[in-house]
């Protein structure tokens, strides 16, 4: 096979092409999600779920009710209903603001997987190389920063329209967020602290962490949930904290606050916030996964490029750069797709804390314990170096 | 070309923002307009190839300083009031501050140290803001001093916070 | 009796990390989630309904195929919303219950005001309202969900009662002895 005309292409053109493939990716995935999260609170509640829908031209197709038993053709119908039903703008909201909440919400959360690295492929030289949108240095920092940019959604919302629960819902969110973005980039730091050894290059690239989780020997193939698992912890649970997931969602906690921050919204806006938290989670799930489960290594200690070299003894189509990349992809997203899983086995699990709870847990135990976890690893990396 | 064309709109993005900040009669707004304009300076940060110090920005900046800003004006509730664009100190201070801009323009242009301490160095200048290891180097050497004070002026604020928000019962001197 | 004060016990660490509870939940919640699914497919499925399931007033014909209203009109007299209305109506010589006093000429029961009280049950002679096991009730217009009597019947069917009261009152009038 010749890519060449690809490469052919103004690097405009092919950047363009790469951003609109992966967020035509993420968006269905983000999508599929919210069935997923039908399905999975229906089978954990004994339900069957979503299971009758289809529409009655493909009914004679053999084995098609697979689908319809998965609520596949409910999910076209919903996404058909919200684009197609009206769009009510409720009257004494701020038009302009209450309008540009949604828009600002996406922003963020499809923004954040440019740098987020998905795969790997060893080129003709023998090096591996990530696929990624921009690779760039400090990858870790930019996810970081522009998804603390989503907190100014759920606040807009919450203000702009102009009534007392939204209100409650938008204060209580940026209250939360603020409080475990700290907790949350300090129980990385010793990821980093790790990686950035004295003499080495100096670098947050997400793509260097999994680097780093793939190396020869015990320790260096060890994931870092194995050498850091408070870190993992503390980060997993700001994770959930983050991006508003049971039992830490505050803003939107249905039972004392109607919907929160979006209970104004209805239609085309409200799902654009919903596909905006799903997208939230995939990409911080890629992101824990990249941190601490090695990424797109298939197991601990095996590496890709491991599995791809014993592969192509058997097939020989598996050493074709594109076989190895479509692999590293393929696990990474199913890793992804466990997390999400796991996301929503914890919901529908777990009762939600109470306002005054998550906050002592943010505060007075998350971050103590974050930054104990700072010092005891500084400490321990500084002495191994001695 | 295409920089400067991104550089005149990112400048100008900023600049009118920051104006926005100051005449908006709605708090929020401004407060909107801090972070449009925060975002305007990370975008000219980019532009400079100071990735590090443009993430930073939005980070910090942009990501939690005026989201706590905003959380501050909804929880006072002193939105869309009729705030009073001019008064006569504001007049005052913001001649004085366009007399500092002005003096600093001024001597810069006159001496013009940038532009050939830049072209005298003919091998590779790494920005100081472009990679973690040449910030962190340049924070723990060279600009150890004024990181230690501002690091202490931030300590000193924290414990005053604590200090003023904390309830001393039975400590009827500390009142 | 005396009030027992029971100390709350403080909790331990690992109760207060939540960590265990946490684990337990979970653990519970996939037991559940690879368990079989035990809602009722309604429309294809339906659910077995009680014997004293009281659902929606029917009459009822006794085993001998005669219909045992005999509108006396105490279900109507009784009925709290007014949902039902009978036009009694005589029974001709030549039927072969010619015995009987009446028989209802048009018997409806408007099922949008009924309150499924069960009084004109209670209240029936005759034993010939029945409130049974029908629990559904559509119609797409408000004439469809007032049911008369053919309707009434067919929901209705029949009782497997021995009472035969009017074959007994007939049989005793033609042996002398009416009272």
């Amino acid at each position: 096979m010749d890519f060449s005309f690809y490469f052919d292409l103004p690097l405009w053109i092919r950047l363009t092409l790469q951003g609109l493939a992966v967020i035509l990716v993420l968006f269905p995935i983000a999508a599929a999600c919210s069935m997923a999260e039908r399905k999975i609170s229906a089978w954990i509640q004994g339900r069957p779920g979503p299971n009758r829908t289809i529409p009655p031209l493909l009914a004679w197709v053999p084995g098609i009710w697979i689908l319809q038993k998965l609520g596949v053709f409910q999910l076209a119908a919903d996404g058909g209903k919200f684009v197609f039903k009206e769009d009510p703008v409720p009257g004494g909201v701020n038009k302009f603001y209450f309008i540009a909440a949604p828009i600002l919400a996406m922003i963020p959360a499809l923004s954040t997987v440019t740098v987020v690295p998905f795969g790997a492929y060893l080129d003709s030289a023998g090096k591996l190389v990530p696929i990624v949108l921009a690779n760039v240095d400090i990858g870790l920092l930019a996810v970081f920063a522009v998804s603390s940019l989503g907190v100014y959604a759920v606040i807009l919302a919450g203000w702009a329209s102009n009534s007392k629960y939204p209100f409650l819902g938008g204060v209580r969110a940026s209250a939360q967020l603020i409080s475990y973005e700290l907790s949350m980039t300090l129980s990385v730091l010793p990821v980093f602290l790790w990686i950035n050894a004295p003499g080495g290059q100096g670098t947050l690239s997400l793509f260097d962490v999994v680097q780093f989780q793939s190396q020869p020997g015990f320790w260096g193939g060890a994931w870092f949930v194995f050498t850091m698992p408070l870190s993992a912890f503390i980060f997993l649970v700001a994770l959930f904290a983050e991006t508003n997931r049971q039992p830490f969602d505050m803003p939107e906690s249905e039972s004392d606050l109607v919907g929160g921050f979006h209970t104004e919204y209805g239609a085309f806006k409200w799902s654009l916030f919903f596909v905006a938290e799903y997208c939230h989670m995939i990409v911080g799930s890629a992101v824990f996964i990249l941190l601490f489960f090695g990424g797109w290594n298939p197991l601990p200690w095996v590496t890709l490029t491991d599995s791809v070299n014993a592969l192509a003894g058997v097939l020989p189509f598996a050493a074709h750069p594109l076989f190895m990349g479509a692999l590293g992809i393929a696990i990474f997203l199913g890793k992804i797709l466990f997390s999400i899983f796991f996301f929503m086995w914890v919901r529908w699990t777990l009762p939600r804390f109470r306002y005054d709870q998550v906050m002592n847990i943010g505060w007075k135990k998350l971050l103590p314990l974050s930054i104990a976890n700072l010092i005891a690893y500084t400490l321990g990396i500084a002495l191994l170096h001695k | 070309m295409s920089s400067d064309i991104l550089f005149y709109l990112f400048a100008v993005l900023t600049t009118g923002s920051a104006l926005a900040v100051v005449l908006n009669k709605n708090t929020v707004a401004s407060a909107l307009s801090l972070l449009i304009s925060l975002v305007g300076v990370a975008a000219l940060f980019v532009l400079l190839d100071a990735f590090l110090l443009a993430a930073l920005m939005v980070f910090v900046y942009a990501g939690a300083v005026v989201a706590l800003f905003l959380f501050i004006v909804m929880l006072l509730d002193t939105y869309g009031g009729d705030r009073k664009p001019f008064k006569k100190a504001t007049i005052v201070a913001s001649a004085f501050a366009l007399a500092l801009l002005v003096l600093g323009l001024m001597t810069f242009t006159r001496r013009g140290s940038l532009e050939t301490s830049v072209s005298a160095a003919t091998t590779e200048v790494v920005p100081v803001g472009a990679s973690l290891r040449a910030y962190g180097e340049q924070l723990f050497t060279t600009y150890l001093l004024p990181v230690q004070i501002v690091g202490f002026l931030l300590l000193i604020a924290m414990l005053g916070v604590i200090v003023l928000s904390k309830k001393f019962e039975g400590l009827e001197d500390v009142k | 009796m005396a009030v027992i004060q029971v100390e709350r016990k403080p909790l331990s660490l690992a109760e207060r990390t939540y960590i265990p509870q946490i684990i337990g939940g979970l653990k519970t919640t996939l037991k559940h989630f690879f368990q079989p699914t035990v809602t009722l497919q309604y429309p294809e499925q339906r659910p077995e309904i009680s014997k004293n399931y009281r659902g929606v007033p029917t009459l009822v014909k006794d085993p001998n195929g005669r219909e045992k209203c005999v509108s006396c009109q105490l279900c109507e007299f009784v009925c709290p919303p007014k949902a039902i209305r009978i036009t009694p109506g005589e029974i001709p010589a030549d039927s072969p219950h010619a015995h009987v006093e009446k028989a209802p000429q048009a018997f409806d029961i408007d099922m949008l005001r009924c309150i499924y009280c069960g009084l004109c049950q209670e209240v029936c002679p005759e034993e010939a309202i029945w409130l049974q096991n029908q629990f559904s009730m559509t119609g797409t217009s408000r004439a469809e969900m007032v049911n008369n009597k053919a309707r009434l019947y067919e929901l209705g069917g029949t009782l497997p009662d021995q009472h035969f009261k009017w074959d007994k009152k007939k049989a005793a009038e033609e042996h002398g002895n009416a009272h």
